[in-house]
């Protein structure tokens, strides 16, 4: 085996992500006498969800909320645990290494690295799902998670004219926490559809018996009190030249409006993450409840490629609490498997583990279904552009399935969608969806695109840092 | 736009951005100190060179790609540092694959 003497390799368990579902997993696995690192492409601890922590500018860190307080607990234990920490490591590869090995790939600075792990946990965590409507590539058009972390971590908010567009936990929070920094909200445009309510009823019980539903019902109040919220909202434009200044909407049985707009934030809800697993060869599921591809895990989090677990939103949306238990689950499995722990100690340690996710995941379906995103923002019509990186419309999706364009993995071939550098994370679902109507297919027939490593682009500087072989490998490593 | 919500002198650093310096707050995120300066449009897009702006924030999208001290970065991914200099308004990508 090589060793890479700068990166520490190997090690027993490598942790890709650093938000919560990683921060345990690596915590608890550290505390089993196991050889850990954790990997994370930022270059401080805590994910999106917890995203500068430990560092936040901000005057008073309380308008982020309760939730947002719990992540310190959490980067502390980490760092008291004794595994290692890379920060700024961006992991482009899992994959098959020698010996039972996995060898994972990633780049630090400018050079590129491989290390060996007898065990990977993926704790790449959630997305943003695209939003494609007219004029969303215009400059002052920004995820809504995009802004809450400008927020979290520059202490900068939105302003001049600002509108929120969509549906989604995040969506109200983030409207609640920059309303709590000064920040000043033009409207507030809800896109869920109101049949979303009568769904979510039945899920009802699960809800009210929820962490979710006191700081739920309080933050959607402070947002109807502080902003101007349109409900029911059924299409959106993002209009301007150069960059943003109008947002048209229309509303069920209403002509279009519009309002003046210097940003506008869309957010309907968030997706796994899935590029490394699926790269990796992780077998992928379609769920209908959640509008996403999962990855195939059983209830410790492994995949369908032996060595490989995938914890916490990446593996389905549950939430940051729910996330660092699913860490902690399959950092007792890593352990089992490792032999460092036998399987009743392993299902022993499990049982309040397994308890405490399954408080963490009341009341999610209720969710699910009150913020499920409408077709008519999953599907785009016309000259939207689906896919960012190669400006690929919606037309010319479906015209690609008129030619007898079969699947995802062909349309590359058509019109290059979903090679750009963002590898598909911004269209892979929407490109999914255009294919599966216009073939009249469901979405798990139709699945989403074979991703291949790297799953980051990499400069070519970055390749001439990388041993070529096996041997170059070794003699580098010494 | 975007602007700060804590004014401080404390950390202040300057960049040069397309030849104008510019005000930061050490180990904020370019993209953070570059919105905060009232600039969305960081680059023109690949194929048809029309203005794009950061959207995701967390390295996934791509659209925030400036050249900083030479090199072609997401600057959202980027903290800034004394004295960097950032180049905005390249359309034409120098990546793999
Ligand atoms: S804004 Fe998306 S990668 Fe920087």
């Amino acid at each position: 085996m090589s060793s890479n003497r700068e990166l520490g390799d190997p090690y027993e368990l490598v942790v890709v992500g650093a938000g919560p579902a990683g921060l345990a997993a690596a915590t608890a696995a550290a505390g089993l006498g196991i050889n850990t690192v954790l990997l994370d492409e930022q270059s401080s601890l805590g994910g999106q969800i917890y995203r500068a922590i430990e560092e936040t500018p901000l005057a008073d860190p309380a308008v982020l909320g309760k939730s947002y307080g719990r992540g310190r607990l959490l980067v502390r234990s980490f760092v008291a645990s004794g595994a290692r920490h890379i920060p700024g490591a961006s992991v482009w590869h899992v994959a098959e290494g020698q010996g039972g090995c996995l060898t994972v790939g990633l780049s630090v600075g400018s050079a590129a690295h491989m290390i060996e792990a007898r065990r990977v946990i993926l704790a790449t965590g959630a997305l943003e799902r695209p939003f494609p409507i007219p004029g969303w590539t215009l400059p002052g058009v920004l995820a809504a998670g995009g802004a809450q972390t400008l927020l979290k971590s520059a202490a900068i908010v939105p302003a001049g004219y600002v509108v929120l567009a969509g549906t989604g936990p995040l969506l109200w929070l983030f409207a609640a926490q920059m309303l709590r920094a000064g920040g000043r909200i033009t409207a507030f445009l809800d896109t869920a559809s109101v049949e979303n309510r009568r769904a979510a009823l039945a899920h009802l019980p699960g809800f009210l018996a929820s962490s979710y539903f006191r700081e739920g019902l309080d933050l959607m109040r402070a947002v109807r009190r502080g902003a101007q919220v349109v409900r029911g909202v059924k299409a959106l434009v993002a209009h301007g030249t150069e960059r943003l200044s109008e947002v048209a909407f229309r509303r069920l049985g209403s002509t279009e409006e519009r309002i003046p707009a210097d940003i506008l934030l869309l957010h309907q809800g968030v997706v796994p993450d899935l590029n490394l697993a699926a790269a990796a060869g992780c077998k992928l599921t379609w769920d209908e409840r959640q509008l996403a591809f999962l990855p195939v895990t059983d209830r410790w989090g492994a995949s369908s490629v032996e060595g490989i677990a995938i914890a916490g939103d990446g593996a389905g949306i549950m939430g940051s609490e729910a996330a660092a238990e699913r860490g902690r689950l399959a950092a007792l499995d890593a352990a089992c498997r490792l032999g460092r722990i036998t399987q009743s100690d392993r299902d022993r340690k499990a049982a309040p583990v397994a308890k405490a996710l399954a408080r963490a995941t009341r009341g999610r379906a209720f969710l699910d279904a009150l913020f499920r995103p409408t077709r008519a923002f999953r599907v785009p019509e016309g000259e939207t552009i689906v896919c960012r990186c190669e400006e690929v419309t919606a037309r010319q999706v479906r015209e690609s399935a008129a030619f007898g364009c079969p699947g995802p993995n062909q349309l590359k071939a058509f019109l290059r969608a979903g090679m750009g550098p963002c590898q598909g994370r911004m269209c892979g679902l929407t490109v999914s969806a255009l294919l599966a109507e216009a073939r009249g297919v469901t979405m798990g027939e139709i699945g989403y695109f074979r991703l291949r490593p790297p799953v980051k682009p990499l400069t070519l500087s970055e390749l001439a840092a990388l041993p070529a072989t096996p041997a170059a490998m070794e003699a580098v490593g010494r | 736009m975007f602007r700060r919500t804590v004014e401080s002198t404390a950390a202040t650093i300057s960049l040069v951005v397309d030849g104008n310096e510019v005000r930061a707050r050490a180990g904020e995120s370019l993209a953070a100190a570059l919105l905060a300066e009232g600039l969305l449009s960081f680059r023109r897009s690949a194929v048809s060179g029309v203005p794009r702006g950061p959207w995701c924030l967390m390295g996934a999208c791509f659209e925030c790609l400036v050249t900083i001290d030479g090199a072609r970065q997401r600057a959202c991914m980027i903290r800034a540092v004394d004295g960097m200099h950032i180049e905005t308004g390249e359309g034409r990508r120098r990546l793999l694959p």
